[in-house]
């Protein structure tokens, strides 16, 4: 993996206005909010967070799917390098070549009246990347090949498929443009746990024999510690954690990763439960509260927390998190309960 | 005695392309305070069997001529599937057996308030004036952790978030005292944090009012969390009974195992996920035989493709409906 990054946003802002105060000024929600980031060559980079975390914003500002209000994104190959924010027209067109989104719901992505090959074919054709039919043709072949669909599979239409199929057409549909970005929007999340397995193997495959960069956006923490490199945690549209997945699964250093982990419901009937249990829910993005936006759900938080945010910051090598005592506090996941740190002299 | 007793259950759906079979041969048992978790994929038929409970499915439903479901309450048994009238069927819905589902927004009218349709509910189902009902209603939402209740009584479903809807459902629900509460992946919707809070809801909750519950999900951690006994299905069909410990530490089934295998777990990292290969066959074209052998890596030709492993017991107390649960036969060993 080089370590240019693929992505890289400064301080990037998506703001949506939501009307006037009584003295006229202008309120913004912010989903996405301040948020930098790296995504490194060839990397499978994981994004978790509740609904509502701005996740799927984030994920297409970086499409330039939605409106960047404020900071920088820059786009980078071996080839071209764009800056996202100003980007427009022909620059564009190239970048939805080079930057493509694979959706949730491979029901609702495909259209029922277009058959597999066609549905394929249809970005070769908008963007006019081949010459001819036979040209397309062959390219729509060997893509579905990849992605493990027969030529019996192109004629027909989409209703004749099951869901991980569908998904596997999604993702043939998403790579025929060549990509070397592609964002993954819950891909998983509506196929059954048998078929799942399948996907996520294909999406690594394709990572690691065609080197694209993928962002991995889930709400299923079990699933990315499997398949990413890179995990960044989300919540009130601020990033709180980000770190290497063995750094981050073994010792999370914010106290929402670690009761997110600590909710996921183990396969062990006898597990003990856990005394760490996330109280309310996430506040609306809306009205976010001040200082830490996690302290009002946070089992640890002191004064400090209400009085200023925390900036995301190295608490160690290559581990980034945004709390006040991120140092002070051990989440060891081994340890099926964490108390508070309790100091031993 | 148990509270609800299922035999020989089978469903088919009349449609265009002919008779559909939806579920075959399921048996189960709930006793009271027992949770019973069914687990299987999209198209196994298990909401299908719970709706047959309360005689939710569809005028097409055809049940087969042996199916008998009774229910056992208040020392009375109703054999469900005999009930004829309507009002007969009403005494069940709702009022012995309630129902949660998956999609609470999907679950309550849009333009009643929240607490106008508990109190609905409570004035067909119970004697309660409409005061009482009112009040209940209230306690209601305040035993599922809903903050002033009273407030919230008088609001639409759109002005709660998703996990104090689903609290709400939950509180719907009890408020009726049903012997048996089915609940339809009460937490597939929420994100963990809250699906964490409406499990312990729910397990508090059974050992208070001691009913039976039916509680359906596809997520094997949930059963974990919740059950006493599973039944996994699959394609209609029930492949492997037991105690939760039995059936997810020592699963005898290779669909069970598969599915096991194909999670993925945080305690290892960097193992392979292993899918089940292959795509759940359509229900127009059931297999012959058993009906996981398309997908089933021991499956013997000749064998698993014409003759349906019927159910049998193990030593060990649970119930497998695989030829070869117990290994491969000796005849295959010793060649």
């Amino acid at each position: 993996m080089s370590h240019d990054p693929v992505i890289e946003a400064r301080e990037l802002y998506v703001s949506y206005p939501l009307g006037r105060t009584l003295f006229g000024n202008k309120s913004y929600l912010n989903a996405v909010d301040g948020i930098s980031l790296k995504i490194g060559r060839g990397s499978f980079f994981g994004l978790v967070g509740e609904s509502g975390s701005g996740k799927t914003t984030l994920g297409r500002a970086l499409l330039k799917a939605a409106p960047i209000s404020d900071g920088e994104v820059f786009y980078r190959d071996d080839e071209v390098s764009h800056d996202l924010r100003e980007i427009e027209g022909l620059a564009l067109k190239d970048y939805r070549k080079r930057a493509q989104l694979i959706f949730q719901d491979p029901y609702a992505a495909l259209s029922p009246r277009m058959t597999v090959r066609d549905i394929i074919a249809e970005p070769l054709e908008v963007m006019k990347l081949t010459r001819n039919r036979a040209e397309t043709d062959e390219r729509v072949r060997e893509i579905a090949a990849k992605c493990r669909l027969n030529l019996e599979h192109l004629r027909r239409f989409p209703h004749a498929f099951s869901g991980g199929q569908r998904q596997r057409i999604s993702i043939a549909r998403a790579l025929v443009s060549g990509p070397r970005f592609i964002v993954a929007d819950e891909s998983v999340a509506a196929l059954d746990v048998s078929i799942q397995a399948d996907v996520l193997n294909l999406l690594k495959q394709i990572q690691r024999d065609m080197g694209i960069s993928f962002l991995f956006i889930s709400h299923d923490l079990s699933v990315v510690a499997h398949v990413c490199d890179h995990v960044a945690v989300m919540y009130l549209g601020q990033i709180v954690e980000s770190a290497p997945t063995r750094s981050l699964f073994a010792r999370p250093r914010h106290p929402y990763t670690s009761a997110l982990l600590s909710a996921i419901p183990s396969l062990d009937p006898d597990a003990p439960k856990t005394a760490e249990k996330l109280e309310g829910e996430i506040p609306s993005p809306a009205d976010p509260p001040q200082g830490c936006k996690f302290h009002t759900r946070c089992r640890l938080a002191r004064d400090a927390c209400k009085a200023s945010r925390p900036k995301l910051r190295e608490v160690a090598p290559g581990h980034m998190a945004a709390c006040h005592f991120a140092e002070e506090f051990d989440f060891t996941r081994t340890a099926a309960a964490p108390a508070p740190a309790t100091t031993t002299a | 005695m148990s509270l609800i007793s299922v035999r020989d259950l089978a469903i088919r759906f009349k449609t265009d392309e002919g008779l559909i079979t939806a579920v075959e041969d399921v048996g189960f048992d709930i006793a009271p305070g027992e949770v019973l978790g069914l687990v299987g994929e999209s198209g196994s038929g298990k909401s299908v069997t719970a709706k047959a409970l309360m005689r939710l499915n569809g005028g097409n439903t055809v049940y087969g001529e042996r199916s008998t479901i009774t229910l056992t309450a208040d020392g009375q048994s109703t054999e469900v599937l005999k009930l004829k009238r309507e009002r007969d069927m009403e005494k069940i819905r709702g009022g012995a057996i309630s129902m949660i589902f998956q999609e609470p927004m999907a679950s309550f009218a849009p333009a009643i308030t929240v607490g106008d349709q508990m109190v609905e509910q409570l004035l067909i189902h119970t004697k309660l004036s409409k005061k009482a009902a009112r009040d209940l209603s209230i306690e209601m939402l305040g035993r599922v952790g809903i903050p002033a209740p009273e407030k919230r009584f008088d609001q639409f479903a759109f002005e709660f978030s998703g996990g104090m809807r689903q609290r709400a459902m939950i509180a719907m629900a009890l408020s009726t005292s049903p012997k048996l509460l089915i609940a339809d992946e009460p937490t597939t919707a929420l994100d963990v944090t809250i699906q964490a809070q409406v499990i312990d809801l729910m397990t508090d909750l059974v050992t208070e009012f001691g009913m039976g519950i039916l509680f359906i999900t596809h997520d094997l951690g949930v059963i974990a969390q919740t059950a006493d006994r599973v039944a996994v299905m699959y394609l209609g069909r029930i492949v492997e009974t037991g105690t939760v410990r039995q059936v997810i530490r020592d699963p005898k089934h290779p669909y069970t195992r598969g599915l096991i295998d194909a999670l993925p777990k945080l305690e290892d990292l960097e193992a392979e996920l292993t899918p089940v290969p292959g795509d759940i066959p359509s229900p127009l074209n059931r297999p012959a035989g058993c009906v996981f052998h398309t997908r089933c890596s021991i499956a013997r030709a000749g064998h698993c493709d014409r003759v349906t492993p019927e159910p049998r017991s193990l030593p060990d107390g649970h119930t497998v409906a695989c030829h070869y649960a117990e290994g491969l036969p000796a005849t295959e060993v010793s060649a």
